[in-house]
């Protein structure tokens, strides 16, 4: 069983999962920020591999992907970061990132670095199931859980085609959009996961949009399997760049405060 | 051959939320190619508004310094000042097919913009275009155009500022309103079925250049020649001639500042093999997948990325890639400017270029066409500024 398993399977109530721009603002400093929120108690991390020309991240994730790639963050950084927070805590990881990153480096490679540096999944948002055979062949046989996302818009028909090649959680966006702290509860949302709740076993976990501890308390009352935040993370790493403690603090203080949101909203 | 690649290259590389959308684009792309009223619809725009056919122009001044017979595709004819136009009709007429009431484009030099709000306007749809902050500075008369045309331009001040930023701009904007908006994307790239659409709405260039040049010189020709910046005129010119074995097809590409200096434009001379804004094609990139910032004296040639068919193309070896530099590129314009009284877009500059070089191994009875993608009203600005000269 994969340590994503294990962790839905043995949890009473959502997951808390936090997203970090990996090697922002510097890898050094990212590491930092990445232990502080484990410490928080987030159940799962996700880490973006940054790309210099993402198609479905907003504003606050293309400045921290800019700084992080300024700062000199390559795979081999990410890998490196992965194994420090590895070597820490048994919490799961996810590496994020566009296609180009994975194909460039050569997709069988890239699984197996990551695997072996200590990922659990991966997710890549502009890789739809029909593009997908050798990232999810590589991930199958590394042991990692390929991860997909479902939009608001996707239509029934595709979902099969996603469902037979997801593992992990499902990645279920809220909104219509790209990535970036919203206020408001995305309209239907109870609807759109007891809809999937019916064609999957999977784990349901909502991201996009979600900024504070009310979101995911109600994301949470909803049904969801687990809430992502990662804008309103990354803004806390930005609003304290000269300031590695300072910055910590927060994300301590944020992060712990979302997690307890899921445990009320479960 | 895997639905919508061209060998390796192409595919559907975006976000879920785009995946629909792109069925729903393919679906109703095919039913109108199949449909004869659709078809006749969009020939009565292409003749009637955009000016169609476009003539084969023999240089004659030319022709005799360089000692073979040259010839021009006059694109630059068309309404709007481009081969764009034969494309913004096309997918306009699509997207009021298709039910959409919003259309949104990217544009580099502003001739796609251009060509996007002059459909956009002449069919009834609201246009909006994204423009890098550099490229609208470079090309203020073509911002002003699309302005007059009634399209809001939005600029796009992040990355590098200039084409491919625009495009990434524009397939974040579709997005978010994905239902109700068309994007109109400009050049032969892009997901499926982008590069496919976008050079049968080209095509028409290669056919009519084809059959002028059978009927003047009774045979085909040796050489054709189009520059590649995404690539749509150059595979518009290309596609209709690759079955004629005996024909070169040469793609020229932005050299900038040379090939050794880092600072160009030429994908396919100098790119390598990744993903870029929903294709597989090659790029000009690092060793890690990300994109390198690209140069260009022509801002339509300014782009990272190229068509996926033309990385087919390269890889099989029926085209052929190459360089030319901005001073190449500007000396041509000047050249083609005094010696036949035609003003190229910087961009068609490069081709020509290409073929002065070229002619200088052929024979006085070879053939090269070169297709002007579009005529240099607009770069005059530009290259007056680069000659030292306020207008």
């Amino acid at each position: 069983m994969s340590r994503i398993d294990a962790l839905f399977s043995g949890l009473e109530r959502p997951a808390c999962i936090a997203y970090l721009a990996g090697g922002d603002p510097d890898p050094e400093t990212s590491l930092a920020a990445v232990r502080a929120v484990v410490d928080a108690g987030a159940d799962i991390i996700e880490i973006g591999v940054p790309f210099t020309d993402p198609i479905a991240d907003g504003p606050t994730i293309r400045r921290a992907d800019n700084r992080a790639l300024a700062a000199g963050t390559t795979p081999d950084r990410i890998f490196e970061l992965v194994r420090a927070v590895r070597a820490g805590t048994s919490v799961p990881i996810v590496l994020m990132t566009a296609y180009t990153i994975v194909y460039v480096r050569g997709v069988d490679r890239f699984y197996r670095e990551a695997a072996e540096a200590g990922t659990d999944g991966v997710i890549i948002p502009d890789m739809p199931p029909e593009e997908s055979g050798d990232a999810v062949a590589a991930a199958g046989l590394y042991g990692l859980d390929q991860i997909f996302l479902v939009a608001p818009n996707t239509p029934e028909e595709r979902l099969d085609l996603i469902l037979e090649h997801a593992g992990g959680f499902l990645y279920l966006v809220s909104v219509q959009g790209v990535t970036g702290a919203r206020s408001g509860l995305p309209h239907g949302i109870e609807e759109r996961i007891a809809a999937l709740r019916s064609r999957t076993a999977l784990p349901i976990a909502v991201g996009f949009g979600i900024s504070g501890p009310e979101q995911v308390r109600a994301i949470a009352a909803a049904g969801a399997d687990g809430v992502i935040v990662g804008s309103a993370i990354v803004a806390i790493v930005e609003k304290h760049l000269g300031d590695r403690e300072a910055m910590c603090a927060e994300l301590k203080e944020f992060v712990a405060g979302l997690c307890g949101a899921v445990r009320d909203g479960a | 051959m895997k639905k919508g690649y061209f060998g390796e290259f192409g595919g559907q590389f975006v976000p879920e939320t785009l995946m629909g959308e792109l069925g729903a684009l393919e679906t109703a792309y095919e039913r109108a190619k199949n449909d004869p009223a659709f078809q006749a619809e969009l020939e009565g725009y292409l003749s009637t508004f955009a000016g169609r056919e476009t003539p084969l122009t023999y240089c004659r001044n030319l022709s005799c310094d360089l000692g073979c017979r040259i010839y021009l595709k006059r694109e630059d004819l068309l309404h709007g000042g481009a081969h764009k136009i034969n494309n913004t009709l096309g997918q306009a007429l699509l997207a009021r097919h298709m039910g959409k009431s919003r259309i949104i484009a990217e544009t580099g030099a502003g001739q796609h913009g251009v060509a996007t709000a002059i459909a956009g306007a002449a069919l009834g749809l609201p246009v909006e275009v994204y423009m890098g902050e550099v490229d609208m500075a470079r090309q203020r008369l073509n911002v002003f155009r699309m302005e007059l045309l009634g399209a809001t331009v939005h600029p796009v001040r992040t990355g590098s500022r200039t084409l491919k930023d625009a495009v990434s701009e524009a397939l974040r904007d579709w997005i978010v309103r994905p239902a109700e908006t068309y994007y109109l994307l400009g050049s032969a790239v892009g997901p499926h079925p982008y590069p496919t659409m976008v050079r049968d709405f080209q095509c028409v260039i290669g056919q009519e250049m084809r059959e002028q040049v059978l009927k003047v010189e009774g045979r085909l020709p040796t050489a054709v020649v189009a520059c590649v910046g995404g690539g749509s005129n150059a595979i518009g010119t290309f596609y209709p001639l690759l079955g004629d074995d005996d024909v070169r097809l040469v793609g020229v590409e932005a050299g900038g500042e040379g090939l050794s200096t880092g600072k160009h434009g030429a994908t396919l001379c100098a790119g390598t093999k990744g993903v870029l804004q929903g294709s597989l094609s090659y790029l000009l990139q690092d060793r890690d997948g990300q994109i390198l910032d690209t140069h260009s004296v022509s801002a339509g040639l300014d782009y990272p990325g190229v068509g996926p068919e033309h990385s087919m193309l390269k890889d099989i070896g029926r085209a052929e890639y190459v360089a030319v530099t901005d001073d190449e590129a500007l000396a041509a314009f000047s050249l083609l400017s005094r010696r036949e009284g035609i003003i190229p877009a910087l961009e068609s500059s490069h081709a020509v270029a290409y073929a002065v070089k070229m002619a200088k191994d052929l024979d006085e009875d070879d053939i090269i066409v070169v297709t002007l993608s579009g005529r240099g009203d607009k770069d005059v600005v530009e290259v007056a500024a680069r000659m030292g000269v306020t207008i």
